[in-house]
């Protein structure tokens, strides 16, 4: 083996992986879950690998079945798609860890076609970021949709209605953005990235409502306000464990597609100049956010609560994109990993809640903090990073994004990502005085959940406050290479 | 004006199509009530962007692109297969899309008994 | 390890380290206490042995590690940091003692995640103190504001909660206020490190801009310094025993607040910037009228907490009307008062503990009679409280001196004006405490005797400091001479 096959390593070991859980699952059901977790493991390490690689020796191309590109369909790791790659399988390592009892109780004899169904979700994800060819990222797209919109199902019994819902819109969303690149491949010819942004006549109006038609496609999949309808319903009936595996990671994934066609294949100053699509992505975030903040402080549900808190955490993705600076795209970048670690974190606690009491109304968590000190010490972590509050990864982003917003002059914008922090900061501390405070004689017997469900969320809010703390490692490290063409960060 | 109309009828009469059947896809998508309904608006809405890429290949007087020794090596006389291809994925990814969907309705209707979107949303408040 | 560059972050240290130590020995509470006590008097070690230093004229610099492209993590001692440092951990030592015999007094719950929380607002103290940059300041200065909410909460009544909102509605948005500032400053100057003197100048932008970015600067630490009208969330906040009130509302937050209101004026826009935006005027008279109108509510409040926290209010704003006047007497006195009247303030209120925890008594009017049942505990509070006034002989006289010197130098006769009536106005609010103590009688406190001596003690030790600076303000902190050093470098003149 030769290190240039290490892109295509990922994929692989997910799809064998997945194959051999649904076998071992109809003959030792409780193997079924090492197994999953073991290719997790193992994608997480090829991720590392080829991180390192990709630093020391740049980006690494792996054309499929020998045929070279641009004919060819070619994978190509570069430092954007690693630092997603790493955040895919750093998250669905440390879900899949713990995951054993939340998916036994919720899918009971079925947990193995569960975990199969999880790894060919990540496949789907880490084909994403890896591909440099746009129509097999739809494929891989719409793999990952699919077994989403099954995770989905596999919650409550409301589920079906919220997955079919996803469904619906997620499908209008690819097939939005197929009939843009059908648009760019009757002008281009060519369906490779790197090809294409070559050809792309950036004036031609085919290319014009290519770029339009994909922004809306991705900004469904993305839940970017006022498409964002879908988004509070699937992720409050999924089951805890699905929660936890695709709020972090899915609509991230769709911001990588978003930064990546926009700014690598269209180029940063024809989205950003030529027409008003960054713009509208950024004023569109802004109303995201305090959409999805204020409706936060509606909920009763505290899934839900979180489901909403995500809109807003991507919106604030959004306004990063479409700053299109330097700094800014940083604060986005910077926001997919901070918010993936908080987001994952927050769902993990939900499922050990809902696992230890059977319950998760946010009147029910009353003095929960006392009784699980561990769980909810971490969440407490994630939820000061949540509000972006210092030394939380969550506070530098926002740093970023305002540096950025200030040197475009964007001051309204400055305004509403700051003043969007008090709101959600409204719901996070009446929910953390109401876990430490309040005294509940329900609650006596409850005990702090298995250390298997334990770690993954101490480590991951451990990993919050080390994310805000050395956050310049990050950004030395991934995001000075990830920034697109023609954009540079300074100092 | 009517030029303009006139050259996009006849020179341009692909995008018209495909422009309509996405419409008739979106008016089921969003107007229908039931969920069976719906689905179909979708696969018409696939159905468009599938016919769309499809009508791209097409040459006039281009033959099926299989190597013939009359025609000889000469692409102008082929029709482009990329286009198929990449459709006979897209028309899979479609099918397996139904397919979930269906499921998914099945799953609805064994635990509401209904399919219409109004009762469903009755019953989801009543529970 | 331990050379001079370390030494501002082993000052960091003890009190970081005894949080998880308190957090593990929960069960313990001797050990507990212990390890509290053993950080507070390391830390306080650690911050004086660095006096010397600092005397000498050095700034001890200490990069950690890179925050953001060209802002570090680092720490900086000068003289200004210095002095703010040391008032916080020595009187931690003293607000230790006095905690263990508080929340064993008053049977406190959750007394863990007292101790546990103390420990993290000292470090956030000191790092506000030694902060080198306006992130890194931020930094410590939002944690101050966490770490404070679960101590303000601490009795979890209806009352303690709603302060404790009332506190985060204060605190956040003052927060995210000086967010902007310090974003919008790192935006225009590209720079953050504090500089003696001022590192922005007219060059980075119109009067108007630079107006608006002192103005949010001043709204973000203004909350914390309770001034005027941002101060309301202080006097709820006394909700929180009263070690708390002591170290934190006399001594760390609200200290922090006025220590950045001196590092924003002298540190960020410097002297010469303010006049010629002529920024320090408004400052100048929103100090003015606060210290006025906070002394003149002080009067209106029974609760003896509440006017305490009142009395508080007023005597931030010498600090800020100080730092706002620009001349070197000011910023002496400034400093000066930022020292002396922490170790006042913090009598006042171990006092006004200490009856609370042998009477249960709050209420300046239940309190008649006290003086001949505690005269240990109301001397102390007589001293303090005189100390306040501006009676020379205590150490609140050789500040507030200093401060009316500045005021003249300044040429601004009338805020001498407004310091001689607000002294006045103390004398009002605090001499009628200490006259109805001494020289009426109650039966009710018949059986009432001396508070114990892990109360006592402390609020004697404080008093005692009060009258040793009140005699000799130079002598062991060498407080005069580091309050000149700072005077010197940031206006760039010689006070005396």
């Amino acid at each position: 083996m030769t290190w240039s096959q290490l892109p295509i390593l990922t994929p692989v070991v997910l799809l064998v992986g997945a194959t051999a859980v649904l076998l071992t699952g109809r003959i030792r059901p409780s193997l079924a879950h090492r197994l999953a977790t073991a290719t997790c493991a193992s994608c997480f390490a090829i991720a590392i690998a080829l991180a390192v690689q990709v630093h020391h020796h740049g980006p690494t191309h792996y054309a499929l079945g020998g045929w070279s590109p641009p004919i060819g369909i070619e994978l190509v790791a570069d430092t954007l798609s690693v630092y997603f790659l790493l955040v895919i399988t750093g998250i669905a390592l440390l879900v899949m860890v713990g995951a054993a009892p939340a998916v036994e109780r919720d899918t009971p004899g079925r947990s193995a076609e569960f975990f199969a169904i999880s790894l060919i979700f990540l496949l789907g994800l880490s084909g994403i970021v890896l591909t440099g060819d746009l129509f097999n990222l739809y494929v891989f797209l719409e793999i990952s949709s699919l077994s989403a919109y099954t995770l989905v199902s596999s919650g409550d019994e409301r589920a079906g209605v919220a997955a079919f819902r996803y469904l619906i819109v997620g499908t209008i969303g690819a097939s939005f953005y197929l009939l843009g690149l059908g648009f760019l491949y009757s002008v281009t010819g060519t369906l490779n990235m790197t090809d294409m942004a070559m050809r792309l006549d950036p004036a031609a109006i085919p290319v014009r409502l290519a770029a339009v038609m994909i922004t809306v496609g991705l900004g469904l999949k993305m839940a970017i306000f006022p498409m964002h309808r879908w988004l509070p319903d699937a992720y409050t009936h999924a089951s805890s464990t699905a929660t936890a595996l695709i709020a972090p990671i899915m609509t991230k994934v769709s911001a990588y597609v978003l930064i990546r066609i926009l700014f690598f294949v269209f180029g940063t100053s024809m989205v950003s100049i030529d027409l008003p699509i960054a713009q509208a992505i950024m004023w569109l975030s802004v109303a995201g956010v305090l959409v999805g903040s204020t409706m936060a402080i509606a909920q009763t549900d505290l899934k839900r609560m979180l489901a909403y808190s995500s809109v807003a955490q991507v919106a604030y993705i959004g306004v990063g994109i479409g700053l299109a600076t330097p700094l800014a795209l940083a604060g986005a970048l910077l926001h997919v990993i901070s918010h993936a670690t908080m987001k994952c974190c927050l769902f993990l606690v939900v499922g050990a809640v809902e696992l230890q009491t059977g319950n998760r109304k946010l009147s029910s968590l009353s003095g929960i903090g006392r009784k699980m000190p561990w769980t909810f010490a971490a969440f407490t972590a994630a939820a000061v990073a949540m509000i972006g509050l210092p030394p939380t990864g969550g506070f530098f982003s926002k740093w970023y994004l305002v540096l950025g917003g200030m040197a475009t002059g964007e001051w309204w914008v400055v305004i509403f990502v700051l003043g969007a922090s008090l709101l959600t900061a409204t719901y996070f501390f009446r929910l953390l005085e109401s876990i430490y405070t309040r005294q509940s004689s329900e609650l006596a017997p409850i005990k702090e959940a298995p250390l298997a469900v334990a770690l993954p969320i101490v480590i991951l809010g451990l990993a919050v406050i080390l994310f805000g703390l050395f956050n310049s490692r990050i950004l030395d490290l991934f995001l000075r290479d990830a920034m697109p063409p023609g954009l540079v960060i300074s100092g | 004006m009517t030029e303009f109309l006139q050259a996009l009828v006849i020179d341009r009469w692909a995008y018209v199509f495909t422009i309509l059947l996405l419409s008739v896809g979106l008016y089921g998508l969003v107007m229908k009530k039931n969920l069976i309904k719906k689905l179909i608006g979708m696969n018409i809405f696939q159905t468009a962007v599938i016919l769309f890429f499809i009508q791209q290949a097409y040459k006039h007087g281009g033959t099926v692109p299989i190597y013939d020794t009359t025609v000889g090596a000469r692409p102008e006389l082929y029709v482009n297969p990329l286009p198929h291809g990449l459709m006979l994925t897209a028309i899979v990814v479609s099918v397996a899309t139904t397919g979930v969907a269906l499921a998914l309705l099945v799953l609805i209707h064994r635990r509401y008994e209904t399919l219409n979107e109004d009762e469903l949303l009755q019953k989801l408040r009543e529970s | 390890m331990f050379s001079e560059t370390t030494q501002p972050l082993w000052a960091l240290v003890p009190s970081l380290l005894a949080i998880p130590l308190i957090l593990a020995t929960a069960r313990r509470p001797n050990l507990r206490e212990t390890w509290t006590l053993l950080a507070a008097l390391s830390q306080c070690a650690v911050v004086l042995s660095m006096l010397p230093w600092v005397l000498e004229g050095h700034v001890i610099e200490s990069t950690l590690w890179s925050l953001a492209p060209d802002i570090n993590l680092s720490l900086r001692v000068d003289p200004l940091g210095f002095l703010f440092a040391l008032v916080a951990s020595t009187l931690w030592i003293v607000t230790s003692c006095y905690s263990i015999g508080y929340v064993r007094g008053t049977r406190e719950k959750h007394q863990t995640r007292y101790f546990a929380s103390f420990a993290c607002c000292l470090t956030a103290t000191i790092g506000i103190a030694f902060s080198a940059n306006l992130l890194t300041f931020l930094l410590f200065f939002e944690l101050l504001t966490l770490t404070t909410y679960p101590l303000v909460i601490h009795k979890e009544t209806k009352a303690a909660l709603s302060a404790g909102r009332k506190y985060l509605a204060y605190t956040l948005p003052a927060g995210l206020t000086l967010f902007g500032a310090i974003c919008w400053t790192a935006t225009t100057a590209g720079n953050l490190d504090f500089v003696a003197g001022g590192f922005l100048s007219t060059k980075h932008g119109t009067a108007e801009t630079l107006q608006l970015i002192f103005l949010l600067f001043m709204i973000g630490v203004g909350v914390k310094a309770g001034v005027m009208p941002l101060h309301s969330w202080l006097p709820s906040a006394m909700a929180a025993p009263t070690p708390v009130s002591a170290l934190l509302h006399a001594v760390a937050v609200v200290k922090a607040g006025a220590f950045g209101v001196l590092r924003v004026t002298g540190y960020v826009f410097g002297p010469e910037l303010l006049r010629d935006i002529g920024a320090w005027t408004a400052l100048a008279w929103f100090a003015g009228i606060t210290l006025t109108m906070a002394s003149l509510l002080a009067i209106r409040q029974d609760n003896l907490k509440r006017r305490l926290a009142y009395s508080t209010i007023a005597h931030l704003s010498y600090t800020v009307l100080g730092a706002a006047l620009l001349s070197p007497w000011s910023w002496t006195g400034a400093s000066l008062h930022l020292v002396f009247h922490a170790t006042l303030k913090i009598t006042l209120f171990f006092c006004a503990g200490a009856i609370y925890v042998n009477t249960h008594i709050e209420n300046i009017s239940d309190m008649a009679g006290i003086g001949r049942r505690m005269p240990v505990t109301m001397a102390a509070f007589a001293v303090a409280s005189l100390g306040l006034v501006g009676f020379p002989g205590i150490n609140g006289f050789a500040s507030k001196w200093s401060l009316a010197l500045g005021s003249l130098e300044a040429g601004q006769g009338v805020f001498l004006g407004l310091l001689v009536l607000s002294g006045v106005l103390n004398a009002s609010y605090f001499l009628p405490i200490i006259h109805a103590a001494f020289f009426k009688t109650n039966p009710a406190f018949d059986r009432v005797a001396e508070a114990s001596p892990w109360l006592v003690a402390p609020l004697v030790i404080t008093a005692t400091i009060s009258i040793v600076w009140g005699i000799a303000p130079n002598l062991g902190a060498h407080a005069v001479d580091l309050a000149m050093l700072i005077a010197t470098s940031v206006t760039g003149e010689h006070s005396g």
